[in-house]
């Protein structure tokens, strides 16, 4: 039996047949979307390397089932920047170090993004390493990345304070 | 993962048919289900997509002064909910100390509530174990077992329930909302799962079609929102499940305990309330010698199930602290490392 859904990916609507319901949002977006920024590391939720936005928040995408999600807003890092001009996150990744072998890295900036949205953290380095502890980075880039995130999220305070001033 | 048949019902009604046929699963976000069903562990023949289902997803205050949340709440949603967090904060605590942001994003209320062990050897297929394969025996007991439970054991199975945060709801005797073929029922969390005995496969006392709807607090379970707290014991101090956990939550009033609820995670196939150690409380004053007589009441009948003797020690240790901790008051706002014995101030490190 075929399924027929309809999804938001980085802001083009897109029609999907699906043939089989095993099919996971992580596997449609890299096997038959060509979105391959989006990585499969554990494949079962541990590791993070999957994550995307799903209307707005972070989520595992291997751990989602694509039939469940017709008519979502799904949001990956190939959407994230407009043109060449870098989201404040992928830049503050660059300026900080906050990879090394790059694996991780979209699901760490996702993560991030989804992180500076829920607004829980403040500027506290101990609330961010917390928040991002569901993105592995088997590198160990950790501290950079943190230092990414922090200065990130500032920057996205700063610009949004300055536009509602 | 196995091939299934997956349908997505429009009423409560219709889920409950749907899912009442042999084989049958419930699929709400799925993110223990998927992961269950891509190791092979379970294999449902139809998923029942519930995530749509009208009015499941909101958390109400009724007029008797009691809170109904719906089983679909995310457990983000439901732990950053003012009045939620403020009421029942050690609750809120121990949704934050569950699993990752990623996960709490998606995952459910009646997920979280019907979330299967953690124990390797259920995970691990070709391993016997009579609560993925009854009759098949239990591998833990001869293996690695220093996680598995010490209390409410049996020789058929030693495994633990893994959640967070069942542990202070069955404290605060929270109940479940069930929809099923006869109508709709509630059970208290506290006799909705079962302990192994002889048949572990049986892990709580939902029949077929039986749909978790709603969660309630009592009104009274807000009278302990000054002191409460949830503390877990973690091999990592985040994203990881529990070696022993507890939620402490205290009324005080001229400097004596007039009412304290305990309950202890991570030791039994079941959130463990300790009830026996909450009227060793009751007109104490919430002194350090009274925390610990109530510590060896509540785990006088732990017995270790393999190499874990350790455990018990370490719940005597932790409810002690839990208690304490709650007894000094519960933090204006969760910690920065929630449900952490290491943390104690907001920002501070927890490795020096």
């Amino acid at each position: 039996m075929n399924f027929s859904i309809n999804l938001t990916v980085n802001g083009v609507q897109r029609d999907v047949e699906l043939d089989d319901p095993r099919v996971t949002l992580l596997d449609l977006l890299r096997e038959r979307l060509d979105l391959t920024g989006t990585k499969k590391g554990c494949d079962r939720g541990q590791c993070g390397a999957c994550t995307v936005l799903v209307d707005g928040r972070r989520v595992n995408s291997c751990l989602a089932l694509a039939v469940s999600l017709d008519g979502a807003n799904v949001l990956t890092i190939e959407g994230v920047s407009r043109g060449d001009q870098l989201h404040p996150v992928q830049a503050a990744f660059i300026a900080h170090d906050g990879f090394q072998c790059g694996f991780c890295t979209p699901g760490q900036i996702m993560s991030a993004i989804g992180l500076i949205q829920e607004a829980q953290t403040g500027n506290d380095p101990e609330r961010i390493r917390e928040a991002m502890s569901g993105n592995l980075c088997r590198c160990g880039a950790y501290a950079g990345i943190t230092e990414a995130v922090l200065d990130a999220r500032q920057s996205i305070v700063d610009s949004s304070q300055r536009r509602s001033a | 993962m196995n091939k299934f048949e997956y349908v997505r019902p429009a009423t409560i009604s219709d889920a409950v048919t749907a899912a009442a046929r042999p084989g049958a699963a419930y699929l709400a976000s799925g993110t223990n289900l998927l992961d269950l069903m891509k190791g092979g562990i379970t294999s449902p023949s139809r998923l029942v997509d519930i995530a749509r289902l009208p009015g499941l997803d909101r958390v109400e205050r009724l007029a008797d002064g009691s809170l109904r949340i719906g089983a679909l709440v995310r457990n983000a949603d439901l732990a950053h909910d003012p009045d939620f967090a403020t009421s029942y904060p050690a609750v809120a605590e121990a949704l934050l100390s569950g699993a990752s942001a990623q996960l709490r994003n998606a995952a459910t209320v009646g997920g979280n509530l019907l979330q299967r062990t953690r124990c390797g050897y259920f995970y691990d297929v070709a391993s016997a174990c009579n609560k993925r394969r009854p009759g098949s025996g239990c591998d833990a007991h001869d293996g690695e077992n220093r996680l598995h439970a010490v209390l409410g054991w049996s020789e058929s199975c030693i495994a633990t329930h893994p959640s967070d945060f069942c542990v202070p709801l069955v404290a605060l005797d929270a109940v479940v909302e069930i929809e099923g073929r006869n109508g709709r029922r509630e059970v208290a969390l506290e006799n909705m799962h079962r302990l192994p005995g002889n048949t572990p496969e049986k892990e709580n006392v939902l029949e077929p079609g039986d749909l978790i709807v709603a969660l309630r607090l009592p009104a009274e379970a807000r009278a302990f929102a000054l002191h409460t707290r949830y503390l877990k014991v973690r091999e990592r101090t985040s994203y990881a499940f529990a070696l022993v956990s507890a939620a402490a939550a205290l009324r005080i009033e001229h400097g004596k305990i007039v009412d304290a609820r305990l309950a202890l995670g991570g030791v039994a196939a079941k959130p463990w309330r300790a009830r026996a150690a909450e009227e060793s409380l009751a007109g104490a004053g919430p002194t350090a010698d009274a925390f610990r007589r109530a510590a060896q009441v509540a785990l006088a009948d732990a017995k270790p199930s393999g190499d874990n003797l350790f455990k018990i020690e370490l719940a005597r240790r932790i409810l002690v602290r839990t208690l304490t901790l709650a007894a000094a008051g519960t933090p204006d706002r969760v910690p920065a490392l929630p449900a952490s014995p290491f943390s104690s101030v907001s920002g501070a490190l927890h490795v020096a």
